[in-house]
């Protein structure tokens, strides 16, 4: 019971931080936005099968997007910690590691859950109406990718010693990862060694299931519960890791 | 059951041949060290001696290549969990929330440690009267001063009731007025209560001021332990500081004249230990007239700690630049943190 509080006390911790930085984000909606209205309008009349306009496709894309970056961010962000001294704090605490990688990861989840909720109302604007149903379904869908996510960006800071490898993560991990993922192509038009990549990549599913969601279950490239089983297995297996990775001293 | 676990605690903290390497680096070798209840012990050291490595295994935060410790009766490798249950720490480096409050700080810390709200609440309210910060809790800890964030540290330390605290190196990088401010509240707290504290620090002055005993450690060994007292005491007569162009060939003509118990030669600067050193002064200046050395100053003083310190480490306080720059390597090599 004990480490459930503690748990929530580090989630807490999390959100209050997120919460202080108004500036932060404001800001990050701005990207979504370019891409949904300046992108997605260009595209607007690419056909494609079973949604009404292009930019009906990307949305789903661009909100995985937002999570894409929040989370792994967010999970990167503990160098911040590491280097201003914090996590000694939490390190040295009578708690277990995992516990430390859940608070954390749920914590980031729920900032980046938040952020994807800024963007919902956005659909209205491009002519999307989301069932409520769909939105009930969004929540668990962008809970499980954020905190898998999170959980690749707190592997990737374990391996840095310090915010130095910034472009690195940018340009190998984040935009390569978005890039495959079906947010913006369908990938079963993609050349079969891309589609490969495509089905190696864990926000590609998320994103798919997102998609799922807002187009009222008309598009899946894989059947959705398969999916869901997928991204269910990718979440507790990068939190396994992560508690792997923070129980190893240092 | 209660006798038993008495007798079992002679001591706060036993350690055992405690060693530590990062790779070919060996940052602390194999030391002994015995601490009794109720004591301010402190740890004595140039930068990069090995302090901070020995207190993170001490507190669990790093484990041992070799060797082992007892703290509180628990020990570090096998019972991790109930030793840092059973102390405090205040870091070297800053380790609290820049966005959260001062209380948020300590409620946070509460829940860590498994205090109940309603209790943490009441002792948080104490804890900041006692380091003056009640007016401030609520500020966000970004707006807190230098000093003010190493007094909410102290007092976070202090908010689960540890039988012992670690303050490494608690006034570096303080203002002097600061310092004693904080110097008072260690006072205060090693009066009031029985608590054990360790702490690491390269300031004579305030190992002085606060040690019941001190520990010399350099480059990972421990050279002598005492009261500082004693330590001052062990040195006989006084200390000739003279300074000149050419030490290497006056010392070789002092060396002459075998009236030293010890000296030390550091860059331009001589350190003489001898008995009389009234009558021995001038004695040095005509050796130096005979010699044609010029000496830029001669000086005696009684001996303090800080001679302690220079006779068994041989060195000054090493520079923050050659600190920060192990550290750094340190770190790569191991990740300390």
């Amino acid at each position: 019971m004990s480490e459930l509080r503690k748990i929530g006390a580090l989630w807490y911790r999390e959100v209050l931080r997120y919460w202080r930085e108004k500036s932060r984000i404001v800001s990050s909606l701005i990207l979504p936005l370019l891409w949904l209205l300046v992108f997605g309008s260009g595209m607007r009349n690419v056909a494609l099968p079973g949604v009404d306009n292009y930019q009906v496709f990307i949305f789903p894309g661009i909100l995985g997007m937002t999570l894409l970056f929040t989370s792994i961010w967010s999970g990167v962000s503990i160098i911040w910690d590491r280097e201003f001294g914090f996590l000694k704090e939490i390190m040295v605490a009578p708690v277990s590691r995992t516990s430390i990688v859940i608070g954390k990861a749920l914590g980031s989840g729920t900032s980046a859950l938040i952020q994807g909720f800024i963007l919902l109302p956005l659909s209205f604007l491009i002519g999307i109406r989301l069932a409520p149903q769909s939105v009930l379904l969004l929540i668990p869908i962008m809970i499980l990718l954020a905190i898998g996510l999170v959980c690749v960006g707190l592997l990737l800071a374990s391996l840095m010693n310090s915010m130095e490898g910034f472009n690195f993560i940018m340009s190998l991990v984040i935009m390569p990862m978005f890039f495959t993922s079906g947010a913006l192509f369908p990938i079963s038009s993609a050349p079969g060694w891309l589609q490969v990549f495509s089905y190696f990549n864990p926000l590609t599913y998320g994103v798919d299931l997102l998609r799922w969601a807002t187009t009222a279950g008309t598009v899946t490239t894989l059947p959705a519960y398969a999916e869901a089983i997928l991204l269910i297995g990718f979440a507790a297996a990068m939190i396994v890791a992560c508690s792997y990775t923070f129980n190893i001293k240092k | 059951m209660l006798t038993a676990k008495v007798m079992k605690q002679l001591y706060a903290i036993e350690i055992f041949s405690l060693t530590k390497r990062y790779g070919k680096i060996l940052a602390l070798d194999q030391l002994n060290l015995k601490i009794e209840p109720g004591e301010v012990f402190g740890l004595l050291g140039p930068n990069g001696a090995g302090k901070t490595t020995a207190i993170s295994m001490l507190c669990t935060v790093n484990s041992p290549t070799s060797g082992t410790a007892q703290v509180n009766g628990y020990d570090i490798r096998r019972q991790a969990g109930k030793v840092r249950r059973s102390i405090g720490i205040v870091f070297q480096d800053p380790s609290i929330d820049d966005r959260l409050t001062g209380r948020e700080n300590m409620m946070l810390h509460a829940t860590l440690y498994d205090i109940g709200s309603a209790a943490a609440k009441k002792r948080i309210g104490e804890l900041l009267d006692l380091v003056g910060l009640s007016d401030r809790a609520d500020s966000p800890m970004k707006t807190y001063s230098g000093g003010m964030r190493r007094r909410l540290e102290l007092a976070r330390g202090l908010l689960h009731s540890p039988r012992v605290l670690f303050l490494d190196e608690p006034t570096l990088g303080l203002d002097p007025q600061t310092r004693q401010h904080l110097w008072s509240h260690i006072e205060e707290l090693a009066r009031q209560s029985n608590i054990t504290v360790i702490l690491t620090t390269h300031y004579m002055e305030e190992a002085e001021r606060l040690c019941s005993r001190v520990g010399i450690i350099d480059i990972g060994r421990i050279k002598v332990v005492d009261t500082p007292a004693n330590l001052i005491g062990a040195l006989k007569g006084d200390v000739v500081t003279v300074v000149t162009g050419r030490p290497a060939d006056f010392l070789a003509r002092i060396k002459e004249l075998n009236f030293t118990h010890h000296v030390e030669a550091i860059d331009s600067t001589l350190r003489l230990h001898v008995s009389d050193a009234e009558k021995k002064v001038p004695m040095i200046v005509e050796l130096a007239a005979a010699n044609q050395i010029e000496l830029k100053s001669v000086s005696i003083h009684k001996p303090t700690l800080n001679d302690v310190f220079l006779y068994y480490t041989g060195k000054e306080i090493r520079s923050e630049e050659a600190e920060n720059e192990l550290r750094s390597k340190m770190r790569a090599l191991g990740r300390i943190r």
